[in-house]
């Protein structure tokens, strides 16, 4: 007989009704095993671990979840979701649903994330940078930027740069080894100039829903008016939204995160790896293109076609990765006794003995890098995207490098 | 109890702060703006009063400018009951005599018990505006508050008024008064965007025509400039790289650093 959850706990609702991607499942289908606590990186420091999060919400006490502080704790890592025996949306569908119905409910998120919303509310990008800046990336590029905010036309590749690699420094570095690295290719590629804005994936993962919507109101307005054969990011965050949320607006296109559109094109690529990259490399698996799309041999296919790279595994690898620590975070999780993920990750990196950790998202260098310095182990590893080593191999990548 | 907030729109700092043609203002063209951060303390202040002691109705008061609508939607969003501006289209804002002429008008016609305005705005060149509408509108004046206390019968207000050194001096204001607000007891909320959309097609933006104020500025700006390179300041040149070597080098020579 089927149980009226409903007449037991009025939220039940709400937890049932979110969307699911296919194959998972709702809250509903929670048995409380507690592998998601088990597996949690933070759990150690929650109030409520995610299973505990569930037993309350279904048990009527959603509002005590709501206004702990263990719902800002989770950074999006979907190690929960990825080893849910019942495949339980909880990663991204369920902590999302719940920090939205909290900021709908008045509870304020912690601080850098409100400042990063409103930062994408205003100025289209969370580092609260100039719009009109965004191009900056492109000033000192020795390749011709065919920038399609002033000339449309067709092109083979809607490149969309996103914020980080267009805006910090130690990022646009990699930014412009792809520029090279796309040139290079023969690729007829465009970017979308100041106009682009960011695509929403933390804002979605964070529970900004409202504002997530508007990016993709904005965005697919912004893409309908070019034509494009692909889009290819280099930021896996942003990849995942638009392959994974971004349809649910009748919004789809044809997208790929650099490292898969790179080694789909591994023969172009290897003619051009020439020098000889001499380092023994250990790869981290982001948690959007690893767990969520469990795309862990291409970025592993590009790094060993490199001539001289040879490539280690650290103990935690592909769908076991230990997640960087993410975006926004940091002083919340501080200040609740969470341990610095990236912290623990430059050391499991630096134990494989590797002198290259080599990353494919753009969170990750400063992240790693500043984790480095903090740990003792600066000049010992030093961290690289994908991007500048295949460069450095290609011959097209910055002199200096930072 | 009636509050009143006023809300200035400033240059956004985001963008580099050019001055005019004329050497004598800002140039406002292409600049992008913001609410001033001290009125929107004074928002979140009238906000949290509303919430905690007792019924009572904010009303947000603007002039047309910069990118006032936005401001005004999120203001309802937070919480404001009414949101009202003031027709304006010049292409600088007014000076602050004359903005607290505009201000006052609309704000005796509400019969605010109590009106916040922030204590300060960046673009302020010449005068407080919060001190120029209390004397507009003949009421009591307190600046440089950091919170307030309306009494459960909303006759008096207990304010904090900070002075330098972090003193805080604990005053009770007789209602109706004019309050210039430095910090509010919480920081601005964050509304969700949903919400802020959703007062887009709700919430009215009342318009109120106000008499044409014709005052002149106190003072006439003569000439607008960058801060001058002082005698014993060193402006250091470069890439963000060189710069960081020579300040290193600085250090290592003054014993700061070995």
């Amino acid at each position: 007989m089927a149980v009226d959850h409903a007449r037991v706990n009025p939220e039940l609702e709400f937890l049932t009704q979110l969307d699911v991607a296919p194959g998972r499942k709702t809250v509903l289908n929670c048995m409380q095993c507690g592998m998601c606590s088990g597996s949690c990186p933070l759990a150690n420091a929650m109030e409520y671990p995610p299973r505990q999060m569930i037993l309350h919400a279904r048990s009527g006490y959603l509002d005590d979840v709501l206004k702990s502080p263990s719902l800002w704790m989770c950074i999006g890592c979907y190690t929960c979701s990825y080893r849910c025996p019942r495949a339980v949306e909880l990663a991204d569908g369920l902590w999302p649903a719940m920090r939205d119905k909290a900021m709908q409910n008045g509870v304020q998120p912690p601080t850098e994330v409100r400042d990063a919303f409103q930062n994408v509310f205003k100025y289209g990008n969370a580092l609260g940078q100039s719009p009109r800046k965004r191009m900056g990336w492109a000033e000192q590029l020795d390749v011709p930027v065919r920038d399609l905010s002033k000339e449309r036309a067709p092109v083979e590749v809607l490149w969309l740069v996103c914020d980080y690699p267009a805006y910090h420094p130690r990022n646009r570095v990699v930014t412009r080894a792809f520029a090279r690295i796309l040139t290079a290719l023969g690729i007829r590629w465009g970017v979308l100039g100041n106009k682009e804005r960011a695509i929403g994936d933390c804002e979605q993962i964070f529970g900004e829903e409202g504002l997530f919507e508007s990016l993709v109101e904005y965005n697919r307005e912004l893409f309908g008016k070019h034509q494009f054969e692909k889009i290819v990011l280099l930021d896996p965050h942003s990849y995942r939204s638009m392959e994974r949320f971004y349809p649910r607006f009748g919004a789809k296109y044809p997208v790929e995160h650099y490292t898969t559109f790179l080694a789909h094109r591994m023969d172009q690529v290897k003619a051009l790896l020439t020098r000889p990259v001499e380092a023994t490399v250990t790869y981290h698996d982001n948690c959007c293109v690893g767990r969520r799309c469990e795309c862990y041999d291409p970025p592993r296919a590009l790094l060993e076609a490199i001539p001289g790279v040879k490539l280690v595994e650290m103990a935690h690898n592909r769908g076991d990765a230990l997640c960087c620590g993410g975006m926004w975070l940091d002083a919340h999780i501080a200040a609740h006794g969470g341990d610095r993920l990236s912290d623990r990750r430059i050391r499991e990196a630096a134990d494989t003995q590797a002198g290259v950790l080599a990353v494919s998202c753009p969170f990750e260098l400063s992240r790693f890098e500043d984790s480095a310095k903090v740990v003792g182990l600066e000049g010992r590893i030093k961290v690289r995207d994908i991007v500048e080593l295949l460069a450095e191999s290609m011959d097209l990548g910055e002199k200096e490098t930072p | 109890m009636k509050i009143a907030v006023v809300v200035r729109q400033v240059p956004d700092l985001i963008e580099p702060v050019e001055i005019a043609d004329s050497g004598k203002a800002v140039d406002l063209e292409g600049a992008a703006f913001r609410a001033n951060e001290a009125d929107d303390l004074a928002l979140e202040q009238a906000i949290l009063i509303k919430e905690k002691f007792g019924p009572s109705a904010v009303t947000v008061v603007a002039l047309d400018f910069g990118d006032i609508d936005n401001t005004l939607y999120a203001a309802a969003a937070k919480g404001a009951d009414r949101i009202i501006k003031i027709p304006y289209d010049q292409a600088q804002p007014p000076a602050p005599k004359q903005a607290a002429a505009m201000y006052a008008e609309v704000i005796r016609s509400l019969g605010a018990d109590l009106v916040l305005v922030g204590t300060y705005a960046h673009d302020e060149l010449e005068s407080t505006l919060a001190p120029l509408v209390a004397l507009k509108l003949d009421l009591p004046f307190v600046g440089v508050v950091r919170g307030v206390r309306p009494s459960a019968d909303g006759s008096i207000a207990t304010v904090f008024k900070e002075f330098p050194g972090a003193a805080v001096a604990k005053m009770n204001v007789k209602l109706p008064a004019l309050l210039g607000i430095l910090s509010a007891d919480e920081p601005p909320r964050y509304v969700p965007v949903s919400r802020i959309r959703s007062a887009m097609k709700t919430a009215k933006i009342e318009e109120q025509e106000v008499g044409a104020a014709a005052l002149t500025s106190v003072a006439t700006i003569q000439r607008l400039h960058h801060p001058a390179v002082g005698q014993r300041a060193e402006i250091l040149q470069g890439s963000v790289d060189q710069v960081a070597a020579k300040i290193v080098s600085i250090l290592r020579e003054k014993g700061v650093l070995k």
